[in-house]
């Protein structure tokens, strides 16, 4: 390990966390910038230009609130939660390639955090551990409204990572490896050699959004805190920056599956057709066409949001057994036997 | 560097061990297992055998101790105050136990460590390697293995199913 690798690595994860997080108080303004406009009025326009400064307000606000512990609550757990569900979010975001291999300082630096062998796994398993967040926080609280959004978030994650599983593992059947940055470089040239076009066309690709937004709790499967009926489910004892905490992890997590998304079924940072440049300006737009699929993965997130209703739990519950389970098997089944047969080659 | 990370992850391994079978509180047990597994997942990484910690992070921590978490909070178990009452088993069936396992461990013990091992395999840990093991060298226990799990999820839908419709 010599100086100037150390200090690369440490600037992509200074980059890679800092863009992150603004991304994610850039998010909150956005949705509610977008569901005003849904729903025909304004939305936070404000605190700077066009409601700019919102995130900014709110970030003071939260650290202002007073920090209310239960006099009931488990304490370790109720203190833990919110880290728990911050730090595996983050987790997950470490081996998503952003940008191709570019040269800096004279060597060769591959845009990514961590380049590891079995990346995808590695970004599974970070996010099959977020669950603990929400389950001991919903435990932790000591109120009947936590606990069952608990109790839901637990099984509705548990039902849905299968689909999500299955139906990364027919993109790592074609591709044939784990390691994220090889799944994208298979997927350079034109828009077709994209894994959303390969195999079963479109459907793993379905199956990955639906599944994710199950993952993340957003609407429309955001039962574990359906404020409907459990108030605020899981958080509902939480105030201040401890509530900030569940609230950003929830737009880490969107970060992340969209990232993830794109990772896999949309080429990552590969533009989707040759261009005649080279170096610093190649890089450079290929970095912007990973930001703006991830963009457009997380405008569409925002769009569902507000323009779908919230599942009742026996359809949630229906949904992910009997429609995404069978589905990701016939799409797993399908890719297999077109990787067999040698048909998913794109030409 | 090594060395630090395994006398790390074998405190956590061993405290999180403890706190497992000392608590009295089930959630905080089921919590510091899924802990305990997690680090043991450490074990496997520092070995090479990065896909097994992989997957020991997501099968078992990600997906059977949440379920074991689900159970608890649903049962809504609450804490023991008092020991249980040992039964007649246990009395005898105790101690027994721990002296077959202070043999195995002494007996590890007396042998000490090998002095050298052979070098690991070419791309030992990773998933193509496990793969081609599976389904070629133990493709006959992979499918027993298989079997074994289908017939014991007949049987959790025949044991949750009573009635027969």
């Amino acid at each position: 390990m010599d100086v100037t690798g150390v200090l690369i690595a440490f600037g992509k994860i200074f980059i890679v966390f800092n863009a992150l997080m603004g991304a994610v108080a850039f998010m909150t303004w956005v949705e509610r910038r977008v569901s005003g406009i849904i729903q025909y009025r304004l939305g936070p326009n404000r605190v700077g230009p066009w409601g700019l400064l919102q995130p900014i307000a709110d970030g003071i606000k939260f650290i202002q609130k007073k920090d209310i512990l239960p006099d009931d609550a488990y304490k370790p757990f109720y203190i833990l939660a919110p880290a728990l569900a911050v730090v595996p979010a983050l987790f997950a975001f470490v081996v998503i390639p952003f940008g191709p291999e570019v040269v800096l300082f004279g060597r060769k630096v591959s845009l990514v955090i961590l380049d590891m062998d079995g990346g995808l796994l590695w970004g599974f398993a970070a996010t099959a551990l977020g669950v603990y967040a929400l389950v001991l926080a919903g435990w932790a609280s000591r109120s009947k409204f936590s606990l069952m959004g608990g109790l839901r978030s637990s099984a509705q994650m548990i039902s849905y990572e299968l689909p999500l599983a299955l139906s990364i593992a027919s993109v790592v059947l074609m591709a044939g490896t784990l390691r994220p940055t090889e799944i994208v470089a298979q997927q350079a040239g034109w828009i077709h050699h994209w894994y959303i076009f390969r195999g079963f066309p479109l459907l793993g690709f379905l199956l990955f959004t639906i599944a994710g937004y199950a993952e993340t709790n957003r609407v429309p499967f955001d039962l574990p805190e359906a404020e409907g009926e459990l108030v605020a489910g899981y958080h509902t004892e939480y105030s201040g920056m401890r509530f900030a905490a569940f609230f950003m992890a929830e737009y880490v997590n969107m970060m992340t599956s969209s990232a993830l998304g794109v990772t896999l079924f949309l080429g990552g940072w590969q533009l989707g057709f040759p261009v005649p440049l080279e170096g610093w300006p190649l890089w450079i737009l290929q970095i912007l066409a990973f930001v703006v699929k991830v963009a457009f993965f997380q405008f569409l997130f925002v769009w569902v949001r507000w323009t779908l209703p919230r599942f009742r739990y026996d359809q949630l519950m229906n949904l992910g057994w009997k429609g995404l389970f069978p589905l990701s098997l016939v799409n797993l089944a399908t890719t297999a036997v077109l990787v067999t047969l040698n048909l998913n080659v794109a030409r | 560097m090594q060395v630090f990370a395994f006398y790390v992850l074998t405190i956590l391994t061993l405290a999180s061990a403890l706190v497992v079978v000392t608590h009295r509180n089930p959630v905080v047990s089921a919590v510091a297992l899924a802990f305990n597994l997690v680090s043991i997942a450490g074990f496997y990484i520092l070995l090479g055998a990065q896909f097994i910690g992989l997957l020991q992070v997501i099968v078992y921590a990600g997906a059977i101790m949440v379920l074991i978490l689900f159970v608890i909070m649903l049962l809504n178990l609450s804490e023991e105050v008092q020991p249980h009452p040992a039964g007649t088993f246990q009395r005898v069936l105790a101690p027994a136990a721990t002296l077959v396992f202070a043999i195995v461990l002494g007996r590890a013990l007396w042998r000490g460590a090998p002095s050298s091992f052979p070098p690991a395999a070419e791309g030992f840990g990773t998933a193509a390697v496990l793969g081609r093991e599976l389904f070629t060298r133990y493709y006959y226990p992979f499918e027993v293995i298989s079997l074994l799990l289908v017939v014991a999820m007949v049987g959790a839908v025949l044991l949750a199913k009573r009635k027969l419709t």
